[in-house]
């Protein structure tokens, strides 16, 4: 029986639509694959010696912040690991025994990427703490121990993903641990270290996650075998609908009846509000560079362009595939293309804007600093939204909105077309600094960007009907594209 | 009304629609019949510029659709569920077609009150998105949007489909409407060769792609058409 379930996995597997996508792309994600492998393989052998070399034990290092890694793994899973539940449908009514189906789907759970990730990191720390003379059995039963945490993670995700809202909780508890840390008025690692550190020094306390991890796993066995009908865990959640009308837009016309359906996009889709959030994490991508003096100098224009630019990418990069499942009534309405792009450019302007507001924070660092990211944002507003609305009209990977995975990016929206558009959005601005640190100071490199900004903005109409002329050659094919779901 | 022409699509070598020339006057409504993969769906979505034709033209009131975009003013359309925006409530998206159509919100509030029994109470008001109502419920919805905004070509992809006894003869009333008004050219697609009796002046059965019955209906129609489907 299990043969027949490997069998469909392999089917669904190398008929999946990222699986068909060009050779170039194979490449392009089997390289991606690696260089993050190589980091994470590269950290857990390096992080002995590093931590070692800052004269600090790395064992008890690592368990002090054990706490916070699984924390941060579980907001990660609720976020973004999908639950594998639909495909058990068609097997319901054929001869296969619900147990089996039960083990299997949750044993296919045990192979995801979310978990096997933490393998590349642990493995490699693990042999060599044993190569640097660690108790061997002490390090296995570590290792263990960690891992059972890992799936535990794992478990509980399944078990809480029905709850909409709960990553928010997760987020709050570690931002509230963090902050008490960091201001020093209770530091929730004086807790957990003894424990995570007694997993290698006591022998048998590994076995307290290993025991939880079984118990959790019949736990969600029991859950998932009882609710194994169509009206119980195979049900799809109905939501309350509420009726918005956003009348306010109504002044602006056609253009405010495409942002009136965007907003509502954004808001009652459950991918598109993963996108929300991601671009909110974008404005703090800004303190790795700030006030961070290793880093060189013409690296903050990058820091300035991602600050305000979070929506931008992560949103703007999908136009218009977030309209894709019903393209078909799009193009045959009477809406004149332009209405249409105008529409998302607007929005990506309003957010990039928003973005640059809430950005403020950033004074703390001084006026330059903050000055970087406006100039980043006009350069945002006056070139990067075009370009992006261009790339727009090669990404033909039909979006579905009630699922929240993929939201770092689709595999199959790599193509090399969107990729080479996505080059000037970064490279361009870093070379225009850059041109100006060297022949001049700072204020020159700024200049030059925002001069860049303001002249994209001044072409907007002519651009404009570019990429009006471009969706309108590619509208047959993106229809056809949109139409072969997965 | 329409015009077509020479029209024909292939794929990769094969013909799946091939229609030397069709023409359907202003007001008429016209029924298209035929087996899966006769062709119905590839020539309403060559209708509305959807897929691009592999030889020929269609010219909807002398537009051209592949060249100009101006028929989109006044043809009205449901081919099935990709036409209907997920997130939205029934209302939303009567408002939205409706904006885009230029329709006030009294214009759509009127079709709503004048269609109330066909929606039999399932679709206004329920608290539901589109996404979570059943098939058949969708497709009320679908077919009412085609009709704001007056539009003076409605085209209707197996409208009969999942539908109840009831709805469907509620829904041949609506069609027998619109064909009553002279200003109104209807185009249905069915499978269900009685119901395209009942509500088109004029039946064509598509075979393979090809146009192999043209009859303006008469008492005899329904016995040719289902001997000749008969096999």
């Amino acid at each position: 029986m299990i043969k027949k379930f490997i069998y469909l996995e392999w089917k669904a597997f190398t008929r999946s639509a990222s699986f068909g996508a060009s050779m170039a792309m194979k490449i392009l994600i089997g390289f991606f694959m690696v260089y993050f492998s190589i980091i994470f393989i590269g950290a857990g052998v390096g992080a002995f010696y590093l931590l070692k070399k800052m004269n600090l034990e790395p064992l008890v290092t690592i368990n002090k912040f054990l706490i916070y890694y699984f924390l941060f793994d579980l907001v990660i899973r609720l976020l973004m690991q999908a639950i594998p539940v639909l495909n058990i449908k068609p097997l319901l009514v054929l001869p296969f025994k619900k147990p089996t189906i039960v083990h299997f789907s949750l044993g296919k759970t045990a192979l995801s990427f979310f978990n096997w990730v933490h393998g590349l990191f642990f493995i490699p720390f693990s042999i060599v703490l044993i190569i640097e003379g660690y108790d061997v059995l002490g390090i296995i039963f570590w290792f263990m121990a960690v891992f059972s945490i890992i799936y535990i993670n794992n478990f509980l995700n399944i078990i809480l993903s029905n709850i909409d809202k709960l990553f928010v909780v997760f987020v709050g508890i570690a931002l509230a641990f963090g902050a008490a840390q960091y201001y020093k008025l209770f530091d929730i690692t004086v807790f957990t270290t003894p424990f995570f550190q007694g997993l290698y020094d006591i022998k048998g306390l590994f076995l307290i996650p290993v025991l939880v991890l079984v118990g959790l796993y019949s736990f969600t066995f029991k859950y998932f075998k009882s609710n194994l009908f169509l009206d119980a865990g195979l049900s799809k959640k109905i939501d309350i609908a509420t009726t918005e009308n956003l009348s306010w837009l109504n002044q602006f016309g056609t253009l405010g009846t495409f942002l009136k359906n965007d907003i509502k996009l954004i808001k009652r889709n459950k991918r598109s509000k993963t996108t929300l959030i991601m671009s909110f994490f974008f404005l703090f991508y800004g303190l790795i560079f700030f006030g961070n003096s290793q880093q060189p100098v013409v690296m903050h224009i990058f820091a300035g362009i991602f600050v305000s630019g979070g929506f931008l990418f992560v949103f703007g990069q999908f136009v218009p595939s977030w309209d894709s499942s019903y393209y078909q009534l799009m193009m045959t309405q009477n809406i004149p293309y332009r209405g249409y792009i105008t529409a998302k450019w607007w929005l990506i302007v309003i957010a990039t804007f928003a973005s640059t507001i809430l950005a403020s924070f950033y004074l703390f660092y001084g006026w330059e600093i903050y000055l970087t990211i406006v100039v980043g944002a006009i350069y945002n507003i006056g070139v990067n939204s075009h370009l992006v609305l261009l790339g727009g009209a090669f990404t033909k990977t039909p979006i579905d909105l009630s699922s929240a995975g993929g939201a770092f990016g689709d595999k199959k929206a790599f193509n090399v077309n969107t990729m080479l558009l996505s080059l000037p959005k970064i490279l361009l601005p870093l070379g225009l600094y850059g041109l100006g640190l060297y022949f001049g100071d700072k204020t020159l490199g700024l200049i030059l960007v925002a001069g860049a900004g303001v002249l994209g903005f001044i072409f907007k109409d002519k651009v404009f009907s570019l990429i009006e002329k471009r969706y309108k050659i590619e509208k047959y094919s993106t229809i056809s594209a949109y139409k072969q779901k997965n | 009304m329409i015009q077509v022409n020479q029209l024909s699509k292939k794929y990769n070598g094969t013909t799946v629609l091939n229609i030397n020339n069709l023409e359907i006057p202003k007001g008429q409504s016209f029924g298209l019949v035929g087996n899966n993969g006769a062709g119905k769906t590839t020539f309403f979505s060559l209708l509305l510029d959807l897929i691009q034709p592999s030889t020929g033209s269609i010219k909807n009131n002398d537009i051209q659709v592949n060249t100009s975009e101006n028929w989109k003013s006044f043809t009205g359309s449901f081919l099935d569920e990709s036409f209907l925006i997920g997130y939205l409530t029934p209302e939303e998206y009567f408002y939205f077609i409706g904006d885009l159509r230029h329709q006030n919100k009294a214009d759509i509030d009127a079709l709503l009150v004048q269609h109330e029994e066909f929606f039999n109470g399932e679709i206004l008001n329920n608290k539901k998105y589109l996404r979570d109502l059943s098939k058949g419920n969708q497709k009320k919805v679908g077919i009412i949007a085609t009709l704001i905004g007056n539009p003076e070509v409605v085209i209707l992809d197996e409208p009969f489909a999942n539908l109840d006894p009831t709805t469907v003869s509620r829904l041949k009333k609506i069609i027998k409407d619109l064909a009553d008004n002279p200003n109104v050219t209807v185009l249905v697609s069915s499978h269900d060769l009685q119901h395209t009796v009942e509500v088109c002046d004029r039946i064509v059965a598509l075979n393979k792609g090809e146009i192999v019955k043209d009859i303006q209906t008469s008492r005899e129609t329904l016995q040719e058409l289902e001997s000749f489907f008969a096999v």
